[in-house]
């Protein structure tokens, strides 16, 4: 083989580790300018904007699902949490005068407290958190409607007076929080022991125990935290809306599990990051949505779209694994051949 | 000197069956203990109980000279105690220093020192050889490396007494020739170790003293420089048992069996020809990694190739598949039995009548129960399988049991070639002797071999022909009178 080929060659490898190694941002690459490209109006920094600040509500409560999903399990009651703690804040503010900041402290905590229930089921009866969650999410939506009395709730005017703040005049609140928990997450998992510890829980718990980590609390605290992220997105939704329905927050947990899963984490555990994992999630979600609706295409198509592209992504991301695990092998051989 | 530990009149039983009964020796301080014994002698129980795993029924521990009791493997690592496990205790989603430092890591307020976790993460690795970067994932790392990683742990832990359990099983020789230096150096540090093995050899090489537990009981014990082969055999297994190995008298016949011509994969195996006959074991020996294993999947369809041809029985196979092998009469015994080649929550009866359902159905096509019990009784009592009943879940079986159920299912497809991977991995000597009959019986039976293991020993004992892989590639070839374990060592380093 000549010299030249063999650098070729050589680059060529490089360039698909770096794609495969990358894969939710090569494709969140791809798919923006594949809409950019599309619909120049797309492209427009105000719709970039908009998007990004869409993508914040669902990508906050992302956050938290990708937590739960690092150490192995599900939060299918994500939604029901961002509803019912909204709707508790709600009431406390329009019944009992709490305050706007002492209420979103209370809709926090009940995040929180939703997330420990769920964490107590979970860890204490050991029952799946599939099933725990499942039966939160029916009982919570229940509370919620009937504490409402399925009326929608109205939140004072000066909610939607904070929610239009914008940092320097440019950047909106959503967007603000989205990144300041992102990077408070992604710090978390990456530099704090118990970060580091749901990794390890959600490659093998069984393992963990044995090298003498409280598994248990480990495994609770991942709920807790869903929860608060779940009220924290509720709350820079009702910002935005002023107003919290019957239907506030339904299904919502499986866009952030798309999300989440969209930014690289596994259903089977062990895998995923806050930045840029589940911001790119989220964000390309909202892209593809807004995607098809400036690409003019006809709306009933959408959804399946949406679905053929979700599908390839998080195929792709499998073949990704492959890719590197047969690039792994390369890499040992290579290692060998050095050695000897 | 105080015992580092002693142990007295220890008792363990599992739902009324003895697993310990009254053991009680000394652990000296600064001395590498060989522990021995068949599986299901007590080892693993007893190695539980000294790590926190389990508690004993009756009978005291001491940590020098005073009682002590261990509740969880949190306490033990407490008391400086470390297993290292035969299965690691790793992850291979996080990098080598988390691996280390995941249950206490240097912190500086509420934030990993990421700093000084590098920095002694390296220092750590270097005490024992491994100088990679301690940011690297661990599913980078190969088994010795891995293995190494655990060791660094113990010694971050700054563990007193370091437990080995099986620790060379899926280690090449250069890897073991590494971790027996590692061991030594942790030994000239002043640490303690239990060191478990069903290799003999290694443990009179590495131990100062011996324990050797039978049924429960501590039969025998004293300085290893007391021990000879013969000795730690016949306490272990109650019975001088003479030969290692059943004498092979068949020889093999003139017809071919199969003939792989020029096959290649890439990055797997190249240009590999050969042939097998019938009646014939033929060995194929190489280093772990050398793609040994890789051309038994590749015969048994495991793996697609690229290039050449396989003829099997006179047919030609173009890319075969595992279904279509068994049907031609292929059996492939792969060397992880608890992974691949069980169903090891399954029963023994389920595990046995597996690859041949297709015998027992009626006409209706339901299975018919009374013929599947009836032939894996036979096949129970032909292999000599300790089994409390065919209903016996296959996990509970000590390792040789499990893989005598693996062999019993295929000879129940009554194939024409065994590829036989590792076949005695893990299992006691009694156990092994009766695995290599059994391989002798299918080979006078007409059956051919392929039988491929680390252990050179028993490929030189058993064979007709042996071939040695190196990287992918056939680079030796020995007929039995030509078998010469340094040769053939050379050989497999590529010296």
């Amino acid at each position: 083989m000549s010299r030249k080929l063999e650098i070729s060659k050589s680059f060529r490898i490089d360039v698909t580790a770096l794609f495969t190694r990358c894969m939710p941002t090569s494709i969140f690459i791809i798919v923006f300018l594949l809409f950019g490209l599309t619909s120049p109006r797309f492209l427009q920094p105000e719709s970039l904007l908009n998007i990004a600040k869409q993508a914040s509500y669902i990508g906050i409560a992302a956050l938290g699902m990708t937590l739960v999903l690092i150490t192995g399990g599900v939060d299918l009651s994500l939604g029901s949490t961002v509803y019912l703690s909204t709707i508790v804040a709600g009431l406390l503010m329009r019944d009992y005068g709490l305050s706007p900041v002492a209420a979103s402290f209370v809709c926090l905590l009940a995040g929180a407290g939703i997330g420990g229930f769920n964490a107590f089921f979970i860890t204490r009866l050991k029952i799946l958190p599939f099933v725990v969650t499942l039966a939160t999410m029916i009982a919570g939506r229940g509370l919620g409607l009937l504490l409402t009395k399925s009326r929608a709730l109205e939140f004072p005017a000066a909610i939607l007076k904070v929610g239009a703040f914008k940092l320097f005049g440019f950047l909106p609140l959503p967007i603000l929080l989205f990144a300041l928990s992102a990077t408070a997450i992604q710090l978390f998992l990456s530099r704090i022991p118990l970060g580091r510890h749901y990794y390890a829980v959600g490659f093998n718990a069984e393992n963990a125990r044995r090298a003498g980590l409280p598994v248990d609390r480990i495994i609770a605290s991942a709920y807790v935290l869903c929860g608060i992220c779940a009220s924290l997105g509720g709350l820079v939704a009702v910002t935005q809306l002023g107003i919290v329905n019957a239907g506030f927050g339904k299904g919502d947990e499986f866009d952030a599990i798309a999300a989440a899963v969209l930014g690289g984490a596994a259903l089977s555990g062990g895998v995923g990051s806050a930045f840029p994992g589940t911001v790119i999630g989220a964000l390309m979600i909202r892209m593809i949505w807004s995607g098809l609706v400036s690409a003019k295409i006809n709306l009933y198509f959408q959804p399946m779209i949406f679905a053929v592209i979700l599908f390839l992504a998080v195929m792709l991301d499998t073949r990704r694994n492959m890719i590197i695990a047969r690039q792994r092998r390369k890499i040992i051989s290579l290692r060998k051949d050095k050695q000897t | 000197m105080t015992p580092l530990i002693s142990i007295r009149n220890i008792d363990k039983s599992f739902f009324g069956a003895p697993a310990l009964r009254s053991v009680s020796f000394d652990i000296i301080p600064n001395r590498i203990l060989g522990l021995i014994g068949e599986n299901g002698a007590g080892k693993s129980t007893l190695m539980n109980i000294l790590c926190g795993e389990l508690q004993p029924d009756s009978g005291e521990l001491y940590f020098r000279g005073r009682p002590f009791r261990l509740e969880g493997p949190a306490a033990a690592a407490e008391a400086g105690i470390a297993l290292i496990h035969q299965e690691l205790n790793l992850f291979n989603n996080l990098s080598i220093a988390d691996n280390l430092f995941l249950s206490r890591y240097p912190r500086r307020g509420p934030w990993i020192d990421k700093g000084a976790m590098h920095d002694k993460a390296l220092q750590l690795l270097h005490q024992v050889g491994l100088d990679l970067p301690p940011n690297w994932l661990l599913e980078r790392l190969r088994p010795g490396e891995r293995q190494l990683v655990e060791i660094c742990k113990a010694l971050h832990a700054d563990a007193e007494l370091v437990i080995f359990d099986e620790p060379t099983t899926s280690l090449t020789a250069a890897e073991k020739e590494r971790l027996f230096q590692v061991i030594d150096g942790l030994k000239q540090r002043g640490k303690t170790i239990i060191y478990i093995s069903h290799d003999l050899d290694e443990v009179m090489r590495l131990c100062d003293d011996i324990v050797v537990l039978r049924d429960g009981r501590m039969v025998d014990f004293g300085a290893a420089s007391e021990f000879t082969l013969q000795r730690m055999i016949a306490s272990m297994c109650g019975c001088e048992l003479e030969y290692l190995f059943p004498i092979r008298q068949g020889t093999p016949q003139a017809q071919v069996l199969l003939e792989v011509r020029h096959l290649s994969a890439e990055g797997l195996v190249e240009d590999v020809s050969f042939e097998i006959r019938k009646g014939e074991i033929l060995g194929l020996f190489g280093l772990m990694g050398s793609g040994r294993t890789e051309l038994a999947r590749l015969l048994f369809g495991l793996e697609p190739f690229d290039s050449g041809r396989i003829v099997f029985n006179g047919r030609i196979l173009e890319q075969p598949s595992p279904r279509r092998c068994i049907e031609l009469g292929m059996a492939f015994v792969t060397e992880n039995r608890r992974e691949e080649g069980l169903l090891i929550d399954g029963t023994v009866q389920d595990n046995l009548v597996l690859a041949t359902l297709n015998r027992f159905v009626d006409f209706a096509r339901f299975l018919d129960a009374e013929k599947m019990a009836s032939e894996s009784e036979a096949q129970v009592r032909q292999l000599n399988l300790r089994c409390t009943s065919l209903k016996q879940i296959v996990k509970s079986l000590s390792g040789g049991n499990q893989q005598k159920v693996v062999l019993g299912k295929w000879l129940l497809a009554r194939p024409l070639l065994f590829i036989l991977d590792e076949p005695t991995r893990g299992i006691d000597v009694g156990a092994k002797y009766e695995v290599y009959s059994l391989i002798n019986h299918l080979a006078d039976e007409g059956a051919g071999i392929l039988m491929i293991s680390s252990e050179l020993e028993e490929l030189t004992a058993l064979c007709d022909r042996l071939l040695v892989i190196h990287r992918g590639e056939i680079i030796k070839s020995f007929t039995k009178d030509q078998f010469d374990a340094e040769k053939i060592l050379e050989a497999a380093f590529h010296l």
